[in-house]
């Protein structure tokens, strides 16, 4: 018998604190895993990197992080972000929020954290709704998805959120699936390297809550579903709306410079310093 | 840094400048703040100050996003401030209660303006006192200081951090208006000559499980590491075992509610200060607080000069409420006054400190104005 082989995202995990949160066939400990998984290939010390997040499953996340974490308020943990690399701009600050924390209670601040170009490395998780409350609607919510708020399909239109980040400013922006691992840990590891505010939409399933409500299986196959439903960007630009309707538009979207916010507070100090 | 840009010397200022010089000069790097009337000149001069001594300041997109900053910054290693008024203060409730959770120290400033709601913007009242006390949900404590003029806008700056920083608290200044657009003459004290205190850090090298979180020690204050030096620490507003990771259970729970409590309570001697006058043979003490202490300082002198045997309390201090103390302080008077700009909210404290020994009245004014030597004058012969 050999010996059992353990994971290799654990040696990442506060293992202490298992069994986590998550359901079975929840897509966040995938993302977790993703994370680690740039952190490692790109050979940071964990001891420079914190990551910080908000409220609800995707929260969750950076409190099982092996290096400094801090859950915050729901909603606000980019702004908490902010704090911590004006502070420490040394640092590495990666936010994992969900659709609602960051793009509901949180919208305000992620358009003015990409706006300022805070060099944060974002990871939303969306998962199309609220997760841990029991699955209402959220801003991402797609129309017609039944949800414990809409409960006759919602009708409310949902955000594309790295459009939303694009135009505010973002500098490195891209969509992917759970099902999508190597692209998404490539794309993590781009933004981590990249020294302005960088989103990464990652689209997970959510079984317990909103793809069971949506007869959408079980985690597998949601993301198979995300498989199928998953077009690029170039595909894109040759369907029509009604073509895209249904698609989860994957690839990179934004890949530029532009000054970073704690460097440009650093430039300021400088030049009141007459210096 | 080769080149000090601390203020020091006699200066003219306002309140609200005295109070930034303050805040400099105790070492405050940070500040993140949202345009509101009447605190707007803190965040204006910290905008020019701030960098010149290799600060930050953000004005944030609310207020919301200034009071987490400044808690971030503050796990970044930085001394830290906001400055708002009423509805900011009460946007930034939620963020108060992280604050004391997570044990961060940082100061709050509340140019306390008339309200409720809008109320008026450019007029004073202290109407803000309970919400400085119970404005985030659950049992906690702060520490809160009102200052009565400009020179205090600048020493209580630098006692709020102070405070902040021993005992890992959310330091609130609540001024109001008055004293906040007042101008007057402000010695601004040289750094070398102020006693600054910082939290305290770990001792140990990182790499070791440490205990930050939870202390056996009732009243303890865990040291405090900064992100970014190895202690691998895990902060959160959950209630929370010696890890930090979120708990369920009544026992512990209880124990870091009464900890978070206890580090202040029992310490309240050396928090709470008050300023006292003719209070040997005082049959009447006047209580007061903030700019309306100013009128109850004029009224009671005014009432010696009638031979009427009148004193004078003035909290520094109002949270932690030092209820022994000023019952003792108050003595063997028949009769206390409480003077204070709003409808009483600060006079229930008074009345459950003194109110078995003597008579209690309440001289107010809704803001706009403090209440005039004049009335309080009144009163002190009505009652004497």
């Amino acid at each position: 018998m050999g010996e059992a082989v353990e994971h290799p995202a654990l040696k990442y995990f506060r293992k202490e604190r298992l069994p986590h949160v998550w359901c079975a066939g929840c897509g966040t400990g995938q993302i977790f895993h993703y994370t680690v998984k740039a952190i490692e290939e790109l050979g940071l010390d964990p001891d420079r990197v914190v990551w910080v997040s908000g409220i609800g499953c995707s929260g969750r996340i950076g409190a099982y992080w092996i290096g400094d974490n801090m859950h915050t308020l729901h909603g606000r943990p980019l702004a908490f972000a902010t704090g911590i690399k004006l502070a420490r701009p040394e640092l590495k600050v990666i936010v994992h929020g969900g659709d609602g924390d960051l793009a509901s209670i949180g919208g305000n601040h992620l358009i003015h954290a990409a706006r300022r170009n805070v060099g944060l490395t974002v990871i939303c998780v969306n998962n199309f709704n609220y997760g841990m409350t029991g699955g209402q609607v959220s801003p991402t919510t797609p129309l017609g998805s039944v949800t414990t708020t809409t409960p006759f399909g919602n009708e409310e239109p949902p955000f594309d959120l790295c459009d939303l980040v694009a135009s505010a400013g973002a500098t490195y922006v891209s969509r992917w699936t759970t099902f999508h691992a190597r692209p998404a840990i490539n794309s993590i590891k781009k933004a981590l390297q990249r020294d302005g505010f960088s989103f990464i939409e990652i689209v997970s399933q959510c079984v317990t809550t909103y793809g069971r409500r949506n007869r959408m299986g079980d985690g597998p196959q949601m993301m198979r579903a995300f498989q199928r439903m998953s077009v690029t960007k170039e595909q894109a630009a040759r369907m029509s709306e009604e073509e895209l309707r249904d698609k989860i538009v994957v690839g990179e979207f934004v890949d530029r410079q532009r000054p970073e916010f704690s460097a440009m507070k650093r430039e300021l100090m400088k030049m009141a310093r007459g210096g | 840094m080769s080149q000090s840009q601390t203020l020091k010397g006699i200066d003219y200022l306002q309140g609200n400048e005295a109070l930034v010089e303050g805040a400099i000069a105790a070492g405050c790097k940070f500040f993140a703040g949202y345009p509101i009337t009447p605190s707007n000149e803190i965040s204006e001069r910290m905008s020019w100050r701030l960098p010149q001594v290799g600060g930050i300041f953000v004005q944030g997109e609310d207020e919301l996003a200034s009071i987490a900053m400044v808690i971030g910054a503050s796990w970044g290693g930085l001394k830290a401030m906001t400055a708002t008024s009423g509805p900011g203060f009460s946007l930034m409730q939620e963020g108060i209660g992280y604050a004391c959770m997570t044990e961060t120290p940082c100061v709050i400033v509340d140019i306390q303006r008339c309200a409720p709601g809008q109320g008026i913007a450019t007029k004073g009242q202290q109407g803000d006192m309970m919400q400085a006390r119970w404005g985030t949900h659950g049992d906690h404590e702060v520490i809160a200081l009102a200052p009565a003029s400009v020179q205090e806008m600048f020493d209580l700056a630098v006692e709020a951090f102070n405070l902040s920083e021993s005992y890992r608290v959310p330091c609130l200044i609540m001024a109001e208006e008055i004293v906040a657009h007042m101008r007057d003459k402000v010695r601004l004290r040289d750094p070398s000559e102020l006693r600054l205190k910082e939290r305290r850090r770990p001792d140990i090298p990182p790499g070791k499980k440490i205990d930050f979180h939870q202390l056996d020690d009732e009243a303890g204050i865990p040291p405090m590491p900064r992100f970014g030096d190895g202690y691998r620490i895990a902060v959160s507003a959950f209630s929370r075992n010696r890890m930090g990771y979120p708990i369920t259970d009544r026992d512990l729970h209880g124990k870091l509610l009464r900890r978070l409590s206890n580090k202040i309570l029992n310490n309240i001697d050396a928090i709470a200060r008050f300023e006292t006058s003719f209070l040997d043979d005082a049959e009447v003490v006047v209580v007061s607080y903030g700019t309306p202490a100013r009128s109850a300082k004029s009224a009671v002198k005014a009432a010696r000069e009638e031979g009427i045997k009148a004193g004078y309390v003035r909290l520094i201090t109002v949270w932690p409420f030092h209820h022994e103390k000023l019952r003792a302080l108050c003595g063997g008077a028949k009769e206390v006054i409480t003077v204070e700009m709003n409808l009483g909210q600060i006079f229930g404290e008074v009345e459950r400190a003194v109110a078995r020994n003597a008579h209690t009245s309440l001289v107010s004014s809704p803001g706009v104005e403090p209440p005039t030597p004049w009335e309080i004058l009144s009163k002190i012969r009505e009652v004497a």
